[in-house]
């Protein structure tokens, strides 16, 4: 059960989109209270399109790794289809089993990308 | 020690495939047999509401119930009139909050509380603070982690009303002066609320000697069951206190519309209290005293220095720890660089090992700390053993191997 996967930690020591946008056309910040991780998640649409995703983090592993992973997905999206983003879909993008401790960490990124989409 | 993990049960228990190497006392300790059979004796034979019937079985659960304050009056230097039994610690601060401080705290009014305080010893002052108009003042920490005992001279003054302090951080594990911070306060006609949940289990109290006004504990930091707690208030004080619950065993008389109230502790005790729990507290603190809470505390330091020994080995750790032994209780956190503290207690657990990570209930403390995703905690307790310290290095290896640091 070893969830530290060399993905994973790749993610979460260079995450991918990692920093603020310029001139984001959306912004939102996700906060976990339990243990404090943060997300900030800019978003530049185009019509019906994420064009440009960026956030700006802090966190454990899980967190942050979820995060950028869940980015490289969003980016050159259509809105409709990530509002259909459930948790297991970022399960299965993290490829790792998550406990139910560590699903707060897991699904941080998809809370705040569905704050900015809602 | 060597014999000790055998009278608590579950540490035969095996986490991921390993034994349970469990180090998170801070926030609540192991039961040992005779803890537990007391729970099941008293449902099994004594089980009745207590301070109300005649019968029998009522007449028993009573005394056992009223034997434990007797127990817990002499272990911490009190008399039974000042031991009231709570449901927890921050119950018992919140007594002191509602029926002390709503009488006792003005507009204008200081209280002063220490950068080491449990958020129960620290948000119960603000809202009461916030309510009333008072002003709550903090004693900083010097770089060493103890507590900053000029600048705490000079938060006092004539409007200091009440200092609320640990009397050991279960944070840094910084064991407070407390006798001096009660004498200091005394001097300007200040109360002093002591928490004293991390210590109580650990190292000899004596309130008579300490002198503070209110002292607030829990049985299941020290091997008891979990919803009990003890608030100490010193006897002379408890005139001046109203009850903050109202109920059942708690009156005098009642009458349609009005009533009054009974006297001394038994005011403080509304409703059916945690009768079996506290009976059952009574065999934590009998086995404490047959271990010995000087060999507790010997054991604690004994263990600290192994562990700050073993993670001074390892650059990329940074421990917040007093420098001092004899500052320093059973409790060490650390944080290293680059891994979430969330990170350290699951890899740790892929061990069998149990520790606290993140903000311990003391957020303002972390931050002061530099520590804003906290802390790893480790912390000690009897069955503890330098055994279980090593089992803790090679867990921090793989933590460093798997980061690559």
């Amino acid at each position: 059960m070893d969830i530290y996967t060399e993905t994973i930690l790749d993610h979460y020591q260079h995450p991918h989109h990692a920093g603020a946008l310029g001139k984001p056309t959306i912004s939102t910040t996700e906060h976990n209270p339990l243990c404090g991780d943060v997300i900030r998640l800019d978003l530049k649409i185009n019509k019906d399109t994420v064009e440009e995703i960026g956030f700006v983090g802090n966190g454990c592993a899980i967190s942050q790794a979820s995060m950028s992973m869940l980015a490289d997905y969003v980016e050159g999206k259509k809105i409709s289809v990530l509002k259909k983003l459930k948790p297991k879909d970022i399960y299965n993008l993290l490829g790792i089993t998550i406990s139910p401790g560590r699903t707060k960490c897991a699904l941080l990124g998809l809370n705040a990308l569905q704050k900015n989409l809602h | 020690m060597q014999n000790i993990k055998s009278d608590f049960p579950i540490l035969k228990r095996k986490i991921n495939g390993k034994a349970l190497i469990y180090l998170d006392n801070a926030s609540t300790t192991q039961k040992p047999k005779t803890v537990l059979k007391a729970l099941v004796d008293f449902y099994s034979t004594s089980n009745a509401n207590i301070h109300r019937g005649i019968h029998t079985i009522s007449e028993e659960a009573t005394d056992k119930y009223e034997e434990v304050r007797k127990k817990v009056a002499k272990f911490i230097g009190a008399t039974e009139e000042e031991i009231i039994f709570t449901k927890s610690a921050t119950e018992s601060i919140n007594c002191v909050a509602v029926a002390w401080g709503q009488k006792h705290i003005n507009a204008g009014d200081e209280i002063i509380v220490s950068a080491l305080e449990h958020h129960a010893n620290l948000v119960p002052w603000q809202e009461l603070a916030k309510n009333k108009k008072a002003i709550l003042k903090i004693i900083p920490l010097t770089a060493n982690y103890i507590l900053d005992t000029d600048a705490y001279q000079k938060l006092l003054s004539a409007k200091t009303k009440l200092v609320c302090v640990t009397a050991q951080s279960n944070v840094t594990g910084t064991i407070t002066p407390v006798k001096k911070i009660v004498e200091m306060a005394h001097i300007v006609g200040a109360k002093v609320m002591v928490d004293g949940a991390q210590s109580v289990g650990h190292t000899p109290t004596n309130l008579t000697s300490l002198g503070c006004d209110f002292f607030a504990f829990s049985a299941h930091k020290m091997m008891g069951p979990t919803g009990v707690g003890v608030l100490y208030i010193r006897s002379d004080l408890m005139n001046e206190m109203t009850p903050f619950m109202y109920g059942g065993e708690m009156i005098e008389s009642v009458q349609e519309k009005s009533a009054t109230y009974r006297t001394g502790h038994w005011k403080f005790e509304a409703g059916t209290p945690n009768i079996a729990g506290v009976v059952a507290y009574g065999a934590a603190i009998d086995y404490i005293n047959k271990i010995g809470l000087k060999n507790i505390a010997d054991h604690d330091k004994e263990l600290l220095a192994y562990a700050k020994k073993m993670l001074a080995r390892y650059p990329q750790v940074k421990v917040f720890s007093p420098s001092k032994p004899q500052d320093t209780g059973a409790v060490l956190s650390f944080a290293i660089d680059g891994v979430h503290p969330h990170d350290i207690a699951t890899i740790f657990n892929d061990h069998g090992i149990a520790i606290r990570s993140g903000l311990h209930c003391a957020e303002p403390l972390l931050q002061k700390l530099g520590a804003p995703n906290g802390t790893a905690r480790l912390s000690f307790y009897i069955y503890n053993t330098k055994k279980d310290i090593d089992t803790v290095e090679i867990a921090l290896k793989k933590v460093l191997k798997i980061f690559k640091l």
